[in-house]
């Protein structure tokens, strides 16, 4: 999706991280330069520009989405969650200690999106018992990850769970995965 | 202990860690974007170029192979041969051959501009498959289209055809694979004739990158430096292309005089850049009755594209590999790397050992049936043991105990027990999900094949700061796999002090020493050795001084190197690859030591098919594997877990597509990886049996899982669908289409025997 040439330059006003920011940009541009050129957040990764990998997932309004997909007007007014805004300062978040503990993360490069996406799933979940093994797995498919075999993801996010909910949480056990 | 953190976690985690297209320069505000215009066939001669389109081509900086002269560099990627232009001149080879570098400030009018670059080119006739470029009409590469032809000779197999028992053949066949690291390949370069030429970018070899530029530019190696950002996945596939990307940026930064960044997009990395080899083997077996292997005769052919670039060392080790962990007393391998008109094919995970076990391993499942002996009692019949030799004349020195892998593989899988009852439930007509077991038994050689360690020599250092850390320099690079976290743990663990004080430097050409490329399961058994040796010497040192008792605190540790630093001045301790006395290996006659060790390993598939859909897919993988000793277990476990999705998606779903040598499905809606939702459980068991010459016992183990996937996958398809559709099943990826015909021949088949 390359801006027109001739598109008149747009002001994009939004939520970045809890701050306000505001851009002056070409109403198609994608929400994933946005994000790693105008504002400099780079942890946002891009892996194929076209919605198949999940390396560009962020969070606009809650609702997980791949950056790549999205055009820069559609922030307009937008509250966006990316992986510079997950962990306290200098305190990992628990999903973030989770993949650092059970190596959930090797190259590194499909990891903030797919952090991103256990933050929406964990997010909609009640109780533990909602995470299947099911759930996980579905909730995941749209993040590519070519290092791990999935098989850590997995047992960080179930690991997560627990850290959530308490040690008896998460319908799969991430030492039988 | 429990496992150390991976060093570089938190900055991953948290989307701090700069890859190339991350990083900002700093005092080079302004950075052009480069892109490359490709050839439009796959063989022909370059007549002219032609800017059209109303683009303002004045403010396009603009290289072709024309600039390069001037330079004073050779037009070639300096690899083993320099057969490679950097650009084409005026002949071409392939159709992602780079012919005209365009860079300019806004990459969308780049973009633009790239379209409208055209050539005038007269067509040659070309090459696209193994079985044309045998027949050298037409000759497209050297004298006979062969980059490499060896032939590995153990015993004396033609004697055996008349008096054996059996006589099994078959053939089979590997298609590319793409490696698909999920960060696409880049490089930023900034280079004069004042500074020289500097690149930051994602890569595994920084030492290839540096001798491919000295060459380009006919610099001297200090003019040169190379640094390598933070990488997303390599896999082999940022093993030697890089080398091509950071010729092209740096071409574009000397003639624009600013910094230049190239970054392939996914469309432009599918299709442009290294892949696996695909490869046809045809396998010829003499067995006994009671299953003994008596002679194995094996063709082993390889593409290799375009340019030789490094097929011949991938030929090798597929070559060494293709008659895997069996004794058998009559062995010949003839190997053929052969020339077509497609981009070159590299390095990728397992380097010829996946095409070549996949052949075999297939291949000992079919003579298992006409034995008559179930699949691993045939190789239980034929292992290779301590004080056997391998089809190179290689004698086994280590405690090799493959029954007791294999026992461990068949009862953690329950494999005897789940074949039993599928082969039961898979009579049922009315059950559409027919399912398999299916099992591989394999190695993987360590480290460069036969003398190319010794020829490396690798050097790696460790050196001591002020503050009382420790600085590990080592050209290896961390790609995900876990080096930097494993050279911390090795050098902590020599000196004895916290894992934390010790700092692995991102590699720069003109801070580290030349350790080698970070390839072939090397850098934990050779490079970690150095690293280990190097601060083992630095302890030492600091006893010898004087400056630290021998046994001592961390604390203690950390004064002693600000008082040696402050008295005697730097503390920098090296460590050069020996090659360990046991190695002895003939290049010319591909016998000896092909490896210092293997990894040795048994896999099992358990699959179901559906007839319906034609589809497979894996339900639960067991691997089981010696690796030496596991320095670390997470990473350890993560390297197999990975290497086995990928070997999956090898056997079941990857398929390059190439029409007229080009790739046709090069973007990740028609190129299928394995998702989450594919993902079987894989179950990870570590046998140990230390290795001496390892650091801390260690084998190498990145590219073991591949080997051995694909052959168990398909095993137990053919399991799951029985004798008739098995004998079709010799090639991969099996998708549904070829699932189909292979069912759909089997049922002809049978019902010509009836009527
Ligand atoms: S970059 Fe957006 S989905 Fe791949
Ligand atoms: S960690 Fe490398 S792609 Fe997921």
């Amino acid at each position: 999706m390359s801006p027109s040439m001739s598109a008149q330059k747009i002001t994009v006003r939004c939520k970045i991280n809890g701050q306000d920011r505001s851009f002056t940009t070409y109403p198609m541009a994608r929400l994933l330069d946005l994000l790693r050129e105008d504002a400099g957040l780079t942890g946002t990764k891009e892996g194929c520009g076209e919605g198949e990998c999940g390396a560009c997932s962020v969070l606009v309004g809650g609702e997980l989405v791949n950056s790549c997909l999205i055009p820069a007007i559609q922030a307009e007014g937008t509250e966006i969650t990316t992986i510079e805004g997950i962990a306290e300062g200098e305190k990992l978040n628990f999903i973030q200690q989770a993949f650092l503990e059970y190596g959930g993360a090797q190259c590194g490069i499909c990891t903030p999106g797919m952090v991103l996406a256990v933050v929406y799933l964990l997010n909609r979940i009640k109780k533990p018992e909602d995470l299947t093994e099911a759930a996980l797995r579905t909730a995941l498919a749209g993040n590519l990850c070519r290092c791990t075999g999935y098989t850590k993801i997995f047992e960080s996010v179930v690991r997560a769970c627990h850290a959530r909910f308490g040690a008896s949480a998460g319908a799969s056990s991430g030492d039988q995965r | 202990m429990a496992s150390r953190l991976r060093k570089e976690g938190r900055e991953k985690l948290t989307g701090r860690s700069q890859y190339v297209d991350d990083l900002r320069l700093p005092g080079h505000p302004e950075v052009l974007h480069g892109t490359t215009v490709r050839s439009p066939v796959a063989r022909g001669t370059l007549k002219a170029v032609r800017f059209g389109g109303s683009i303002p081509w004045k403010d396009f900086v603009i290289v072709t192979a024309k600039d390069i002269p001037a330079i004073g560099g050779k037009n070639a990627i300096a690899h083993i041969l320099h057969d490679q232009p950097c650009l084409v001149d005026e002949q071409i080879n392939h159709p992602e051959e780079a012919i005209v570098l365009l860079a300019h400030p806004d990459r969308f009018l780049l973009e633009e501009a790239r379209r409208h670059v055209t050539f005038e080119i007269d067509p040659l006739p070309a090459v696209f498959t193994i079985e044309k470029s045998l027949l050298k009409d037409p000759v497209i590469w050297g004298k006979d289209n062969t980059f490499k032809e060896f032939t590995i000779e153990k015993g004396d197999v033609d004697g055996v055809w008349q008096t054996a028992d059996l006589i099994v053949e078959g053939e089979y066949h590997t298609g590319a694979q793409e490696q698909l690291y999920i960060e696409p390949n880049g490089m930023i370069a900034v280079a004069n004739a004042n500074e020289g030429v500097t690149v930051w970018g994602s890569m595994q070899c920084p030492y290839y990158v540096h001798h491919a530029l000295t060459h380009l530019f006919a610099l001297p190696d200090d003019k040169v430096r190379v640094i390598q950002a933070e990488t997303g996945g390599g896999f082999g596939g940022k093993e030697d292309y890089p080398s091509m990307i950071a010729c092209h940026a740096a071409l574009l930064a000397w003639k624009a005089g600013k910094p230049v960044k190239i970054i392939y997009d996914r469309a432009e990395d599918l299709a442009a850049t290294t892949k696996r080899h695909p490869s046809s083997t045809r396998h010829r077996t003499a067995v006994s009755r009671d299953g003994k292997l008596l002679a194995m005769d094996i063709d082993f052919l390889l593409d290799g594209g375009a340019y030789m670039t490094i097929s011949t060392v991938v030929l090798s080790r597929g070559g060494i590999h293709a008659a895997g962990p069996y004794e058998c007393p009559n062995v010949r391998i003839h190997a053929r790397a052969l020339a077509t008109n497609s981009p070159p094919y590299g390095a990728f995970r397992g380097f010829g050992a996946p095409q070549s076990l996949f052949a075999l391993e297939r291949h000992m499942d079919e003579i298992a049936a006409k034995v008559g002996l179930a699949p691993e009692e045939l190789r239980r019949r034929n292992f290779l043991q301590e004080g056997k030799a391998t089809a190179t004349g290689q004698i086994i020195r280590e405690k090799l105990d493959l029954p007791k892998l294999l026992d461990s593989a068949l009862q953690s899988s329950e494999f005897i027990k789940k074949r039993k009852a599928f082969q039961e439930a898979n009579q049922d007509p009315a059950n559409p999900i027919k399912r398999g077991m299916g099992l591989s038994t394999f190695m993987h050689g360590a480290g460069f094949t036969g003398s190319g360690e010794k020829m490396l020599a690798s050097v790696a250092a460790v050196e001591a700061t002020p503050a009382g850390t420790v600085r590990v320099l080592a050209s290896n690079t961390e790609i995900g796999q876990g080096q930097r976290t494993v050279f911390a743990q090795l050098v902590a663990d020599a000196l004895g002090i916290d894992f934390d004080l010790v700092e692995v430097v991102q590699p720069d050409t003109k801070i580290v020493p030349n350790s080698g490329p970070t390839v072939a399961s090397r850098t934990t058994m050779i490079v970690g050795k150095l690293v280990e040796t190097a601060a083992i010497s630095l302890r030492q040192t600091l006893i010898q001084s004087g400056c630290l008792a021998k046994t001592y605190t961390t604390a203690e540790f950390r004064k002693a190197c600000g008082e040696y630093l402050s008295k005697l001045g730097a503390l920098k301790c090296f460590s050069q690859y020996q090659q360990p006395g046991h190695i002895d290996w003939d290049d010319q006659k591909y016998r000896g030591d092909a490896y210092g060790t293997f990894a040795w390993a048994v896999y099992v598939a358990e699959v179901s098919v559906d007839l319906r859909t034609y589809e497979a897919q894996v339900d639960h993988f067991t691997a089981v594997q010696e690796i030496g000793k596991v320095v670390h277990p997470v990473l350890a476990a993560g390297q197999i877990e990975g290497g086995v999705l990928q070997g999956i998606g090898y056997a079941l779903s990857e398929e390059v597509q190439l029409r007229n040598g080009r790739m046709a499905n090069n973007r990740l809606t028609n190129y299928i990886i394995p998702t989450a939702a594919d993902a079987p459980d894989i179950k990870v068991i570590f046998a140990e049996n230390p290795y001496p010459h390892g650091p801390q016992g260690a084998k190498g183990i990145g590219e073991l899982p591949l080997d051995g996937v694909a052959p168990a996958v398909l095993n137990a398809v053919a399991m799951a669908l029985g004798p008739e559709a098995a004998s079709r099943i010799h090639s991969i990826p099996l998708l549904p289409e070829s699932l189909m015909k292979a069912l759909d021949g089997a049922a002809e088949s049978v019902k010509g025997e009836r009527s």
